[in-house]
């Protein structure tokens, strides 16, 4: 986007170049005078306690102070090999703290199936409103977007409401006479978790995967049916490869902030299905080791990265994306 | 006329949509259900946890206190993403994509990252006390992208030759804005304005870190939730809190869409 100056310069000659150079500076610093209050707010109220929570997972808790002095013993004990008590999958974690990497990994791995479900789930219904809807479309969108933007908590409570032991379907099916006494294994568990994490999420994906299917442009899609595609040939050789980085992109949105999620294994998920999260909001809470909790957040958010890293490298994302553009 | 047939496409619609609306309408019809569980079958129509819930001393002082919080923080958030975009559209910037990349960061980091690292920093390093203030601070901090995204787009969509016409007849910087630029983004702030409210008006996880002895109103419903003989009152006023969402979200949105081909 921006000019830099030396291709400015090249562009236009010596006369020319002094003016220019001075205007775009001009420029770019009324635009940052213009930005600078935003920009300091987000600095101060992001980066600062960012540093801070890096800073504090060195120290470690002494009692009810907190020891200043810099040590890597928070990291060390997370992976301090030691007897392996916890079994995770079959697999036993020869940990001390084995339950920290467990909780980690399954975190990981419960956040990968609810982004693979949303993405399931509203991949079809984006192709719905961005091919099949043609009138009342504001309202369809609409319709879509009041979930996302209304109490999380509420949704969450929803499911609570529904799997229960006392639920809408246990009593449902019950004043129906199909079973005699409550299913137990709805609530719980990772799998009401999941679940609700999938719903709870579902909305938000739908808008960005719906604008990657509405900017492809329909030529090509004719073109494709000239050519002799048939309908599902079309799809998966020009549609789908299209809403690719899209797909990703919204894939991403929801897997990284729901590794982190507490508030559904808490209401859902029982002793099964807790994540990670619970046991951050433990150690800043009841536990009380504010550095401990400092340092499995920093590993939760290297392992995302890594993660998130990895996975875009593996697919090509950046040419992918290039292509797009 | 609606010309959409009922292809396998079109039934995943509406399956869908049921899927995405049917528990979150449970809360409202158990919520008027003369039961004190939610469960079938209906036994008949009441509103006295409603009644109950408009008594509450607790309950009504967290609603004042989330009213309080929200107005704040919707109105900091949209000075500050406003600014933001403005400078973001008109100005060509050197690093504008990391500059704008930071200001979208706490979207994509979990929530209860950015709340320990706030308690951190607050509690360990500036020795502040925890209260509606910090509450606010936080929550302005994951608004300012929603109200910066919801500018630009409205400030990229509209013709720029308007503000040269101004400027061209004599009017200064500030009075092109006051008089061009400020009507013609008018719904973009009102947009942001409502859905900063939503946001912070909803926030569970950042309150529950950063808030005081002073709740806000879903801090309350929180803790309500482990009580099993409240659940007619927290029903009554998740349904509450559920149907002003709606309508602020539908009314955000449809100042937000209209005569623009916004798509998201």
């Amino acid at each position: 986007m921006a000019i830099t100056a030396g291709e400015a310069r090249s562009a236009t000659g010596k006369i020319g170049d002094g003016w220019r150079s001075l205007l775009h500076r001009h420029e770019a610093i009324r635009g940052y005078g213009l930005m600078a209050p935003t920009l300091l707010v987000m600095a101060v109220m992001l980066v600062a306690p960012v540093i801070a929570l890096v800073v504090t997972s060195f120290w470690t808790q002494d009692g009810y102070r907190i020891d200043r002095t810099f040590t890597l013993d928070n990291y060390w004990s997370l992976i301090k090999p030691g007897e392996a008590r916890i079994t995770f999958l079959g697999i036993p974690l020869p940990f001390e703290n084995a339950v920290y990497i467990m909780l980690l990994v399954k975190s990981l791995l419960m956040s990968l199936a609810a982004t693979v479900a949303v993405v399931l789930a509203a991949y079809p219904m984006a192709y719905f409103l961005a091919f099949r809807v043609k009138s009342h479309k504001l309202t369809w969108l609409i319709l879509i977007t009041i979930p996302f933007w209304t109490s999380y908590l509420l949704r969450v409570f929803a499911w609570k409401l529904v799997l229960g032991y006392n639920g809408a379907i246990n009593s449902g099916l019950i004043s129906l006479g199909l079973i005699d006494k409550p299913l137990e294994f709805l609530l719980y568990n990772p799998f009401a978790v999941i679940l609700t994490l999938t719903h709870a999420w579902v909305a938000f994906a739908i808008l960005p995967i719906y604008v990657s299917l509405e900017k492809i442009d329909r030529s090509l899609l004719e073109a494709a049916t000239d050519l002799g595609d048939s309908a599902w040939d079309r799809f998966r050789r020009v549609t789908l490869p299209l809403s690719a980085p899209g797909v990703i992109a919204t894939a991403l949105l929801v897997f990284i902030p729901t590794v982190g999620d507490y508030v559904t294994p808490t209401l859902v998920g029982g002793s099964g299905g807790i994540m990670i999260g619970n046991s951050i909001q433990t150690l800043f809470g009841r536990a009380n080791d504010a550095p401990l909790g400092a340092a499995l957040s920093m590993t939760m958010m290297l392992v995302v990265t890594l993660i998130v890293c990895l996975f875009l490298w593996a697919i090509g994302f950046r040419r992918m994306k290039q292509a797009d553009a | 006329m609606t010309r959409t047939r009922l292809d396998p496409l079109t039934l995943y619609g509406i399956l869908f949509i049921v899927f995405l609306y049917a528990p979150i309408l449970l809360l409202p019809m158990f919520s008027f259900n003369d039961n004190t569980f939610a469960v079938f079958p209906l036994k008949g129509f009441t509103i006295r946890a409603y009644e109950q819930m408009v008594a509450e001393r607790p309950l009504m002082n967290a609603l004042k206190n989330s009213l309080i919080v929200a107005s704040v923080v919707s109105v900091m958030s949209t000075v500050f993403g406003l600014l933001a975009a403005m400078a973001a559209t008109r100005y060509r910037l050197p690093g504008r994509g990391p500059v704008l990349g930071l200001i979208m960061l706490p979207l994509v980091i979990p929530s209860i990252i950015l709340a320990v690292a706030l308690l951190i920093i607050i509690r360990q390093f500036l020795d502040l006390e925890l209260t509606l203030w910090t509450v606010g601070a936080a929550h302005v901090l994951i608004c300012v992208p929603f109200s910066m995204l919801v500018l630009v787009s409205r400030l990229e969509g509209f013709d720029r030759s308007l503000e040269e016409a101004s400027q061209d007849l004599g009017e200064n910087g500030w009075m092109t804005f006051w008089r061009v630029t400020f009507p013609l983004m008018l719904p973009g702030v009102v947009s942001s304005l409502l859905m900063a409210f939503t946001i912070s008006f909803d926030e569970y996880v950042l309150a529950f870190f950063l808030s005081g002895i002073d709740q806000t109103l879903p801090i309350f419903l929180y803790s309500q939730l482990r009580f099993p003989s409240k659940l007619p009152l927290t029903l009554a006023l998740g349904s509450s809190i559920l149907i002003v969402s709606t309508l602020v979200v539908v009314v955000s949105e449809l100042i937000r869409r209209r005569g623009s081909a916004q798509t998201i």
